[in-house]
C-alpha cells in the first residue's frame, strides 16, 4: 500500500527548466510546491574539476540510465519496435536539473511564423502548399503573446547577445553583451557578411560576464574552457536550472525538492488530477502525494508516457486518425544539423577552446525570411557555426573517402585535428500523422509498465529541406576558404539515433481539443488542474534550438498554475471553426 | 615513457593560473566572493595550496599494466595486435601499444560500461531480419545532431543483443582467432599486417559470422574503444604519458582560455592531466 502524504497545493514532476521555472514561480507566488525529481541530488559542487570526456561525452555520466527503461522505436506502423538498448544511441538528462544541466546554451527565439505556421503559410503560398499528410497547426499563441515570456526567461539565464538583425521585435536587449568571438566565428561571420548574409553571434547561456538576475540569482563569467555541452559547468557559468530557478524556489521556504523520486501515475478521480503516485528509488516504498494542481514537467518522452501510463486523455491513432496524446511528435532529429564540413591545410584554430554557444549564425534562411514559392518545402532553419571545444576522443573528422581505420585514418584525424570546421542547417521539422508515441506491447521497465514507443520516419519534405541546408552549407564553407569541403548526405531513413534530446510533441499545445492535447496555458483540455509543460507541447518544430521557447512556455505555464488556484477553470476556451489540423 | 612530470605548478606562460582566473572572473575583485552558492563553492573549493609534486610521475606507476578482464595472454595479445592495427605507430606518434590501449579496453571491460549496467537488457532479443537491419545501417548519420560533435568518430554501435560488451568481446577475440585459424593456420597475432587488416575488414563489413551479433557492432565496438583508449585521460590506462593528446596538441583540462579564446595564433601548450587538474582545485 502507497503511503498517502500531506496534500500540497502543486506538485510539480521534474526539475530541468519546465519543472524548475513553474515550482520557483508557485512557490514565490506563495503557493506550497512538492518537486520530484527522479535523479539524484546533485549542486554545482558535482561538476567542479570532473573535466574528463570519457567520463561524461561517452560513458555519458550525465544522462539517464536505461537499465530500468528506456524507449523502443520503429519507422512504420506495421513494424515491430525494438528497444533503444544503449546510452550512445539515446541521450535524455538526468539527476537535479535534468537536462537542462548538460545542455550547450545556444539560445534563440522562435519566429511569429513558426507559431502561426499553418494559417502563414496559406496566406503566402496558398492551401496546396501544404503536403497531404502533414498534419501542422497554429500554436493559438503568437509570437507578441509569447515575447514576454522570452524575455522573462532570458533574464532568470542571464543571456548574452547580439539581436538577430532579421529578427523580430523584441521589448528589451540581452541582459548581458555577446561572447568574444574566435577566429572560425570571425571567419564564419565575414564570409558571410560579403555574401550578403546576417550573421551574428548565437545568443548564449554561457555567459559574458558575471550577473545577478532579477532573482537574486549570481551566475558567473564563462571561461570557454570547452568542456560544457554534456557537462555541468565547472565555474557556475553555464545559465542551468541549478544556479538559477532551483536555488530560488527552495529560498521561498514554499517549495520542496524531493530526488530519487520516480512519478509512475497521475493519480485523478471525476476528470481531476488528485495526485502523483511515485517509488523512492532507494527504498522502493510508494507514495502518494495529493495535490490541488498536478504539473508534468519532466523531458518529452515522460510527459506523453506519465499520461498514457495514469490513461488519461485520448490515445492518438494514426489509422482513424483519432485521439490527441501521443500525435504530433516531433523534433529536431538527425537529418536536421546536417551541413558542410571544410578542411583547412593552411589553416589552424585552438579548437580545443570553446564553449557550448559559442558560435556565429545567421537566419537569411529561417522561417519565411527566404521565398518559397519554388521550394518543395516550407520553413526553414538558423545556420550555424559552433565552436564548442573539441575534445581529442571526439575530433578525429577526416576528408570524405579516407579509411575510417589504419595509417591512413590516424595520420589525417591528428593532422586535421585543429583544421576542421562544421556549418550546419537546423531547420523546423514538422508534423505528420504517421509520426506518433504510444505505448509498446511488448517491452516493459523494471516495475513491468510498458515503455513509450516511438514510431517516426523521414519525408520527402525532410529530405527537400536538408538538401537546401546542405547546398547552403557548402557554398559557405568554400567561400570560407575550405581546401576540401566534404557536404553531409542525406539519409534515406531515421536510424533510431535519439541523439541531442530535441525530441518534442505528443502533448501538444493548439485551439482545437479535437486535434491538440493542451491549451495555450499548457493546461490540459481533458483534465483541468494539470498542466503539462516541456518540447511536449510543440505542435511543431522551430528552426532553431528549442530551449528558450520551453523556458517561455514554462514561465506562461506558471502563470497558468496560479492563475488556476485563485479561480479554477479552464483557461483558454477551445476553438472549433477554423482550427483545422 | 618517462619524460612525463607533474608540472611544478599548474600555468602556462598564456595559461591561466588559480589567482589570474579568480582575478579574471571578479571572483576576488568582489561581487562574487560570498555572495551565493558560487562564492561559497570557490572559496571552499580552492582553499588548497597547490600540491608540490611529490607523487610520482605517472609513467613510474606500472601497476596498470596487468589484466583484469581478459584472462588468457592469448587472447589479451589478439586484442593488442588489433588495436594496433587500427591505430598504428606512424611518424606523428605512438600506436594504439604503446599508448596502452588494450589495457584500457582490459579495465573498461570489467567496469559497469563492460557489463552494461546502464542499458536495457530486458528481453526479448530477437534474431530476425529486422534486427539485425537496424544493428547494420549506414554509417553516415552517426555524426550528427546537436551533440554529435563531442562524441567518439566510430559508428555507434547498435545493439540488439542479449550478450553485454565484455561478452561481445569475448566472442570477437574468438572470431579473430577463429578466422585467423581457418584462413592462415596460425594465430591471429602471428599474421602479417595485411592479413590482419584483411580480416578486421571483413568484420566490419559484416563478413564474418558471430553467434548472436553482427560482426559489424564488434567492430565498431573495438574502434571506439581503441580510439577512446588514445585519447581519454590517462587515468583509463590509455593515453600513456598524455601522448595521444601530444599528437594532437591537446592541452588537458584547463581553467579557461578567456585570455586566449580571440588570439589568431596557435596555442602550444605542455599537456596536463586530470590529476594535474584536480591538484590544481584541492
Amino acid at each position: 500500500m502507497a503511503k498517502k502524504l500531506e496534500k500540497v497545493d502543486v506538485v510539480v514532476v521534474g526539475s530541468g527548466w519546465a519543472g524548475g521555472i513553474v515550482s520557483a514561480e508557485a512557490a514565490k507566488a506563495g503557493h506550497k510546491v512538492v518537486t520530484l525529481e527522479r535523479g539524484k541530488p546533485v549542486d554545482r559542487g558535482d561538476y567542479v574539476g570532473v573535466k574528463d570526456e570519457l567520463r561524461f561525452s561517452d560513458r555519458y555520466e550525465m544522462m539517464q540510465n536505461l537499465a530500468p527503461e528506456t524507449i523502443t522505436s520503429r519507422n512504420t506502423l506495421d513494424e515491430e519496435a525494438l528497444p533503444v538498448r544503449t546510452r550512445n544511441e539515446m541521450m535524455a538528462g538526468t539527476d537535479l536539473g535534468g537536462g537542462s544541466v548538460h545542455w550547450a546554451g545556444a539560445t534563440y527565439r522562435w519566429r511569429p511564423i513558426d507559431f502561426e505556421i499553418r494559417s502563414k503559410t496559406i496566406e503566402r503560398y496558398g492551401e496546396k502548399k501544404i503536403p497531404e499528410g502533414m498534419i501542422i497547426r497554429d500554436w493559438g499563441i503568437t509570437y507578441d503573446e509569447m515575447e514576454p515570456y522570452y524575455d522573462k526567461w532570458e533574464k532568470t539565464a542571464g543571456i548574452s547577445g547580439e539581436p538577430d538583425p532579421l529578427g523580430d521585435k523584441r521589448s528589451s536587449d540581452y541582459p548581458n553583451p555577446p561572447m568574444k568571438e574566435s577566429p572560425a566565428i570571425r571567419l564564419f561571420k565575414d564570409t558571410t557578411k560579403k555574401m550578403g548574409y546576417h550573421p551574428y553571434q548565437v545568443a548564449s547561456a554561457n555567459l559574458s560576464q558575471s550577473y545577478k538576475n532579477p532573482d537574486g540569482e549570481t551566475i558567473a563569467q564563462c571561461m570557454f574552457c570547452s568542456f560544457c555541452t554534456e557537462y555541468g559547468c565547472d565555474f557556475g557559468a553555464k545559465s542551468d536550472p541549478l544556479v538559477t530557478v532551483i536555488p530560488t524556489a527552495i529560498k521561498t521556504g514554499n517549495c520542496e525538492i524531493r530526488t530519487n523520486s520516480l512519478v509512475r501515475r497521475v493519480l485523478h478521480e471525476n476528470g481531476k488530477a488528485t495526485g502523483v503516485m511515485y517509488v523512492d528509488l532507494r527504498t522502493g516504498i510508494e507514495y502518494i502525494q495529493p495535490a490541488d494542481v498536478v504539473v508534468l514537467g519532466a523531458f518529452s518522452f515522460t510527459n506523453n508516457r506519465l499520461l498514457m501510463l495514469s490513461k488519461i486523455g485520448e490515445q492518438y491513432d494514426p489509422v482513424t486518425r483519432k485521439g490527441v496524446i501521443g500525435r504530433n511528435f516531433n523534433g529536431q532529429f538527425n537529418i536536421t544539423f546536417l551541413g558542410a564540413r571544410g578542411f583547412f591545410d593552411k589553416k589552424k584554430f585552438n579548437l580545443f577552446m570553446g564553449a557550448g554557444a559559442l558560435g556565429g549564425t545567421l537566419s537569411d534562411f529561417a522561417g519565411d525570411n527566404f521565398d518559397h514559392t519554388d521550394l518543395d518545402f516550407i520553413n526553414g532553419g538558423g545556420i550555424e557555426l559552433r565552436q564548442y571545444g573539441h575534445g581529442p576522443i571526439a575530433t578525429n573528422s577526416v576528408p570524405k573517402g579516407t579509411k575510417g581505420w589504419g595509417p591512413e585514418f590516424k595520420e589525417k584525424s591528428v593532422h586535421y585535428t585543429n583544421r576542421s570546421l562544421v556549418a550546419w542547417y537546423t531547420p523546423a521539422v514538422m508534423s505528420w500523422w504517421h509520426n506518433y508515441t504510444s505505448l509498446d506491447p511488448t517491452y516493459t521497465d523494471e516495475f513491468g509498465d510498458p515503455l513509450l514507443r516511438i514510431t517516426n520516419k523521414y519525408t520527402d519534405h525532410d529530405k527537400a529541406m536538408a538538401k537546401f541546408g546542405i547546398e547552403k552549407c557548402t557554398g559557405i564553407m568554400e567561400k570560407m576558404g575550405a581546401d576540401i569541403v566534404d557536404p553531409d548526405s542525406i539519409p534515406e531513413e531515421f536510424d533510431h539515433i535519439y541523439d541531442g534530446g530535441h525530441y518534442a510533441g505528443g502533448v501538444s499545445m493548439g485551439e482545437n481539443p479535437e486535434t491538440s492535447a493542451i491549451n495555450n496555458y499548457l493546461q490540459l483540455w481533458d483534465m483541468e488542474n494539470l498542466f503539462v509543460v516541456g518540447g511536449s507541447a510543440f505542435p511543431q518544430f522551430g528552426g532553431h534550438h528549442p530551449t528558450a521557447t520551453i523556458g517561455a512556455l514554462s514561465y506562461r505555464a506558471s502563470e497558468g498554475v496560479i492563475k488556476y488556484l485563485k479561480e479554477p477553470g479552464l483557461l483558454t476556451q477551445p476553438k472549433k471553426e477554423g482550427a483545422k489540423a | 615513457m618517462s619524460e612525463t612530470q607533474v608540472p611544478k605548478n599548474t600555468q602556462d606562460k598564456k595559461g591561466m593560473s588559480r589567482r589570474n582566473f579568480m582575478k579574471n572572473t571578479g571572483l576576488l575583485a568582489g561581487g562574487l566572493v560570498g555572495g551565493g552558492l558560487f562564492g561559497g563553492l570557490i572559496t571552499n573549493q580552492m582553499k588548497k595550496q597547490p600540491a608540490s609534486d611529490k607523487k610520482p610521475a605517472a609513467s613510474e606507476n606500472k601497476d596498470m599494466e596487468a589484466r583484469t578482464f581478459f584472462s588468457k595472454t592469448e587472447d589479451f595479445e589478439t586484442i593488442s595486435a588489433a588495436t594496433e592495427r587500427l591505430f598504428p605507430e606512424d611518424k606523428a606518434g605512438p600506436g594504439a601499444i604503446a599508448l596502452g590501449v588494450p589495457y584500457f579496453i582490459d579495465r573498461q571491460l570489467s567496469s559497469d560500461w563492460g557489463s552494461n549496467a546502464k542499458e536495457y537488457m530486458k528481453g526479448p532479443f530477437p534474431q530476425n531480419q529486422e534486427a539485425a537491419y537496424y544493428e547494420d545501417q549506414s554509417k553516415d548519420q552517426n555524426k550528427q545532431g546537436p551533440n554529435s560533435v563531442t562524441q567518439v568518430a566510430a559508428p555507434t554501435p547498435r545493439y540488439q543483443t542479449r550478450m553485454n560488451r565484455g561478452e561481445i568481446f569475448r566472442e570477437g577475440v574468438k572470431t579473430l582467432q577463429d578466422t585467423a585459424q581457418s584462413k592462415h593456420k596460425k594465430k591471429f597475432f602471428e599474421l602479417e599486417g595485411e592479413q590482419m587488416d584483411e580480416i578486421l575488414t571483413m568484420l566490419e563489413e559484416g563478413k564474418v559470422r558471430m553467434n548472436g551479433i553482427h560482426s559489424t557492432v564488434f567492430f565498431n565496438l573495438l574502434l571506439q574503444t581503441t580510439i577512446e583508449g588514445a585519447y581519454a585521460d590517462p587515468v583509463y590506462g590509455g593515453n600513456r604519458n598524455m601522448a595521444g593528446w601530444k599528437m594532437k596538441e591537446f592541452p588537458g583540462p584547463r581553467m579557461g582560455y578567456l585570455g586566449q579564446i580571440e588570439d589568431e595564433e596557435f596555442a602550444v601548450m605542455k599537456q596536463e592531466s586530470l590529476r594535474d587538474y584536480q591538484e590544481m582545485w584541492g
